[in-house]
Parts: structure tokens; sequence; C-alpha cells
């Protein structure tokens, strides 16, 4: 189950800190970040762009470009399933639509509990098991709607 | 002691291989058996997949597909001794699927420990970089020219001839990077060789530093691939532990979930710390590349190439494949397909051998309507195709791509309306919103196919796809937008009757 810290200045400058130095180092910094509060925070975004000499519009723009970093947090599990044609090929799209409806979601929401979010991704490279998703980072493979859906709640 | 081998490859953990493992650690333990369990990568016969393997006196023997219910009877059947099973499938490398294959990249792949360097060193490994060593940067630029070798990402760009560009630029420090970001659909080689032989890229990769003169190394990988990344960063220590590496540096990094990274432009952008937006051409990477130095960019299996030519000679590789596909490739064959998996050989096979002989047809036992080879930007193939040569000028005459070798196999329920407007909300989900004919055109391609869906003056939304396409191709500035028209014109091309039955073929369409 996904667990993340609360926010907290001193805990992101640490993350900052020994990163700041990476050549190129936007990217390292805001998984980091990501990784400890589930999201990039508005103050996290302004604290690296500070660390990096960067203005605030730059690593805004930088985070907000990639589809993985979000500005708040995601359920206490998160579902990505994959939409890309291996998975198409072999029914992903229904399963993926049996699992919206049996959590009450659209593709990227949050069910109303804050259990579970579901992410469409394109493409995990589990295309040799299709469909597959990745359930809090592990791997489900030959699923179908009945299984993602159980593995979703579990 | 006996030695069993289950995979940690990640499309094995996502059908059981974990369980697997667990259920014979406890079933040993119940029968007071001593075993040691190594996890490898994977053999790539992913039907088959959980495959375990066991070492015996007369060689591994393998069984599969294994799930922890399995593992009671297969202890029963005295497997450890290679006892006979329904579920034996017997010494893996005489399974016709493995013996048919040139192993050459995927020598080591779910063979070896891939966190072991002894291993590594058993396997062969380390002879290529020890070799590149003695003969010096000039021997190992023309090795790499002679070999033929050609970019594994889809291009296809001779590696030498990079490689030798980057050598004779002006302009320090120089860089290696690698393009781990596989975004294909149907593509998982790269992430294989990661996960389950990650030493192979990092002699690939000090060997091209050493080639071109450059001191530090960077491996640009996707989030989407968890497993993969903390496989290649445990082998990454202990290649520093080891020192092999010598003074080279070498750094993962992590992508965040955009397909267009994969473009290299794009993913020295990234690298950078900026919007993965890609940068005209000229100048190139290898002129002026990651922070404006010359950088080499090669895709995981090119690099991981460079170490078999270096220690068994740049002829032995240039012997195999045919026309100007020299080598091997590491075919990748998914969707509804009966026997997915990774499948490395020589250039040469037809299409319909790959998708029918060696794949088995569909999954579904249905007829194949539709096969797409390179990934979401490359064409659908239909059967009629199948004769087509597996090399890359053989495919671009028939406007398709080898692409990073994905081959998707669908049966006769797929819609090829659908595909065509996916192929164009793909690319505008992912385009980077630099040049307008992807930005736009995208948005308006998936509108203007669902209106042919719709039946709204079909003859006139076709002609204005295909014109659209044609802006694509030429207008775009890289191949996310200049290659969405290939898997759209020939969904359009080969199958008009999922068009509103206007069956015929654009006319412009052999320019595209």
């Amino acid at each position: 189950m996904t667990r993340f810290e609360p926010w907290s200045t001193e805990r992101a400058a640490e993350i900052i800190r020994p990163r700041a130095h990476l050549d190129g180092a936007a990217l390292p910094i805001l998984h980091a970040l990501q990784a400890a509060f589930g999201c990039v925070p508005r103050e996290a975004v302004a604290m690296t762009a500070k660390a990096l000499n960067l203005s605030r519009a730059e690593v805004h723009g930088a985070m907000t470009f990639y589809h993985d970093f979000r500005q708040a947090p995601p359920g206490r599990r998160v579902v990505k399933v994959c939409r890309a044609e291996s998975c198409q090929a072999m029914g992903g799209e229904a399963a993926g639509a049996f699992l919206l409806a049996a959590l009450g979601v659209g593709w990227g929401g949050t069910t109303a509990d804050g259990a579970v979010t579901v992410e469409g991704v394109y493409c995990l490279g589990l295309c040799a098991v299709s469909p597959a998703a990745l359930i809090d980072g592990e791997p489900l493979g030959r699923l179908d709607g009945m299984t993602l859906a159980e593995a979703a709640r579990a | 002691m006996s030695r069993i081998f289950v995979p940690k490859d990640s499309a094995a953990l996502a059908v059981g291989a974990d369980a697997v493992a667990g259920a014979i650690v406890a079933e040993a333990a119940r029968q007071g058996l001593a075993v040691e369990i190594v996890r490898t990568g994977s053999r790539g016969l992913f039907w088959l997949e959980p495959m375990v393997e066991v070492e015996t006196g007369e060689g591994r023997v393998a069984y599969g597909p294994v799930t922890a219910r399995d593992v009671a009877a297969l202890f029963a059947a005295d497997f450890l001794a290679g006892g006979p099973h329904p579920l034996r499938i017997g010494p893996p490398e005489d399974h016709p699927w493995l013996a048919g294959q040139t192993r050459i990249t995927f020598a080591r792949c779910g063979i070896v420990d891939p966190a072991s360097l002894d291993d590594y060193r058993a396997g062969g490994g380390l002879a290529g970089l020890e070799r590149a060593r003695e003969i010096g940067p000039a021997a190992i630029l023309e090795a790499m020219t002679l070999s033929g070798l050609r970019g594994r990402g889809g291009a296809g760009f001779p590696a030498g001839v990079k490689w030798n560009t980057v050598a004779e630029a002006t302009g320090a420090p120089k860089y290696i990077v690698c393009n781990a970001d596989e975004g294909d659909s149907g593509t998982f080689a790269d992430r294989m060789i990661m996960e389950g032989d990650p030493f192979a890229l990092i002699e690939g990769m000090a060997i091209a530093g050493l080639a071109v003169g450059a001191a530090k190394g960077f491996v640009y990988s996707r989030s989407e691939y968890p497993h993969a990344n903390r496989a290649f960063t445990v082998a990454i220590e202990a290649a520093r532990a080891d020192g092999l590496l010598g003074a080279f540096e070498l750094e993962l990094r992590v992508g965040a979930g955009a397909y267009v990274c994969g473009e290299e432009t794009a993913l020295l952008e990234s690298l950078e710390g900026r919007r993965g937006q890609v940068r005209a051409k000229p100048p190139l990477p290898a002129h002026k590349g990651l922070f404006g130095r010359p950088t080499v960019v090669n895709n995981v299996l090119t690099v991981a190439t460079a170490p078999w030519i270096l220690a068994n000679g740049a002829e032995a590789y240039a012997a195999l494949g045919v026309g100007r596909s020299r080598g091997t490739q590491p075919i990748q064959l998914a969707g509804n397909v009966k026997h997915p998996g990774l499948y490395e050989a020589p250039f040469g096979l037809t299409l319909g051998q790959l998708v029918m002989e060696i794949g088995g047809g569909t999954a579904s036992d249905r007829p194949v309507k539709a096969v797409q080879c390179g990934g979401p930007l490359g064409a659908y193939f239909p059967p009629a195709l199948f004769e087509t040569v597996y090399d890359y000028e053989a495919f671009a005459a028939r406007d398709g791509l080898i692409g990073h070798g994905g081959i998707v196999v669908f049966d006769d329920t797929v819609d090829m309306a659908a595909q065509a407007r996916f192929a164009f909300e793909f690319c505008a989900i992912e385009s980077c919103g630099k040049c307008t004919p992807c930005r736009i055109g995208s948005v308006r391609g998936a509108e203007t196919v669902q209106k042919v869906i719709d039946g709204v003056d079909v003859a006139g939304n076709l002609a204005l796809v295909e014109d659209l396409c044609h802006t694509l191709k030429f207008g775009s500035l890289c191949a996310l937008g200049g290659f969405t028209p290939y898997p759209v014109m020939s969904a359009i091309t080969h199958f008009p009757e999922d068009f509103g039955g206007r069956g015929e073929v654009p006319k412009s369409h052999s320019s595209l």
C-alpha cells in the first residue's frame, strides 16, 4: 500500500540538497519529491527552482510536461493499466473498462474513499503477457476485468 | 544441494514467478531438502512462464508454465532430478523455439544470475571490453563499422558511423547516452536485457566510451520499468565495486512517462532537466548533443551487442543477416499470438514465418487480421504481405518499418478504423507540442477518423485524413508526428472495408 510523508519544508530540503549538484538535476529531484510526498507540491517547485537557479516557470513547465508528476497525492493504491496496442489486442480495453465501472471512476480518477487511483499508461513492457497492469509497482499479466478489479481492491 | 532457476523478469513476475519461488522454498523446507534458488532473467518463451529450470547431471531441465499449486506435484515427480511430469519441457536449449534462434545479444539472458559478475564472466562477459582495451579506439571503431551493426532503437543508423562522428568531433567532455526509453507497445527487449543481463549493457557503455573518448555515460530508462531500474542499479554498483569500468562513470536516469523522450533529442532535453521537447536537427547529437557536447545516443540493444562484436570479431557478426541488414535482430512477438516472446534471429525471415510458424498464429485461434510492426508508429500489415522479408529495406519498401523489433498480432475482431483513430489519439497524448503538424494534426486526425466511423462524408473525410497524413509526414520535426501516418494510412490502405467500405487505395499513398 502506498504511504506518503506529510509535507515538510525541512524534509523537502533534505531531498533536494544532495541531488542539486547532478547534471540536469530537475527530474531526479522531482522523482524523489514525488516518491516521498506522493506528488510535487507547489512549494516544492519553488524550492527546486531556487536550488537549481532556475525560474519557477521552468521547473513548473518541466514538471507538468511529464505524465508521471502529480500536483496532488493519489489514492492509497495506484493501478496503472496498459492501454497500448499489444494489450488492446488481448482485450485490455474491456478489462480496463470493467475496472473503472467496478470502482466508479474514470481514467486518472480516484475512488471516493481515496483507496484506489486508476491511470492509463502506454506500455509496461509486459506485452508478452498482455493484458497487463502495474499495481503499486508490481506487475500483473494475463489479466481480465475480474482479476484486475480484485487486485486493485485486495 | 539442488540449484533451481526461477525467472525474476518482470513479465514472469506478472504471472506469478515470486509465488512459485516461494512455494518451492516452502516445499523443500517441508521435505527437508536443501535447494538454492537462483533468480534469473527470462529465456523469452513467455507462454511457458513462469518457467522453472533445475540443474541435473545432464544439464538444465525446464518445466512450465508452473503455478505455485503445481509445486508439490513437481517435487512428487522428482523434478529435482529432471523427472517426468506433464509440465516437463526438457532441456531448454533443445526446445525448437530456442534451438531455432541465434542468440548473440541475448546469449546469457535467462541463464545467468543478473546480479552476479562471476556468472557474467563465466558466460563470456568482459572479453569484449578486454579486447577493446588491447586494440584501442581506432580499431574498435573499425570493428563497429565492419560489423554493419545498425541502431536497434528503430532508425537503423549504422552504429560505426555514429561512433566515428563523435570520435572525430571536437569538444569535451563527450558523452555516451543509452536510450532505454523503450516506449513502443509490443517491445520489451531492452527491459529483458536490463533485468536479465545488465552487465552486457554496462560493458557496451564502457566500450563506447573508450572508442569515442567519453568518460561519462547515462542510461535513460523509464518509470514504467521499476524492476529493470532496480536490477540495473544493482549491476552498476557491482561493476563500480569491482572497478571494471575504470575511470568511466555511469549513471541511470529515469524518465517520467513521456513517450516522446524515446526520440533522441527529446531524451537529451529531458536528461538536461527540461521538458522533453524535440530539437531541430542539425546540429546532430553526434556534434552537439548532451549539454551541447558530442554525444553517442544508442539503444540498449545496440550498446549491448558491441561486447559480442569486439569479443568475436566484426566479420562473425557481419556474416549473419541479409542485404544491408547485418547480424541478428531480437524480435519481440506480442499481442494476440500463441507464442509471445523474444526471438533473436539473423535478418531474413519472412513476416509470415515469424507470425504463423514461430508465433504459432493467434492465441484466440481466430484468423490473423493485422500485424503492427515497429510499435505505435509502425504500419499494420495484412496477411497478404506476409512474404515480406524481415529487413530494414524490405519493410521500408512496403511503407513499413522494423523499428525496435516489435510485432503485435491482432485477430479478426479488431476494428482497423478504431486502430487508425487510436494512432492519432496516441500522437495527440504524447506530442511534445513543439511543431504544429503533430500537435494540432493529431487532434484533428482523430476527429476526422471519428467522422469516417460515424459515416459522415466518408470519401471527403478520408481524403482529408490522407492530406493531413501528408502534412504530418513531411512537416513534423520528429518521428512521432512524422510516422503516425504509417499506422493510419496502412490501416486505410489494407483494410478499406473497415472505413465505410470505400474499397479503394488512396491514390497518393505510394508517395507517403
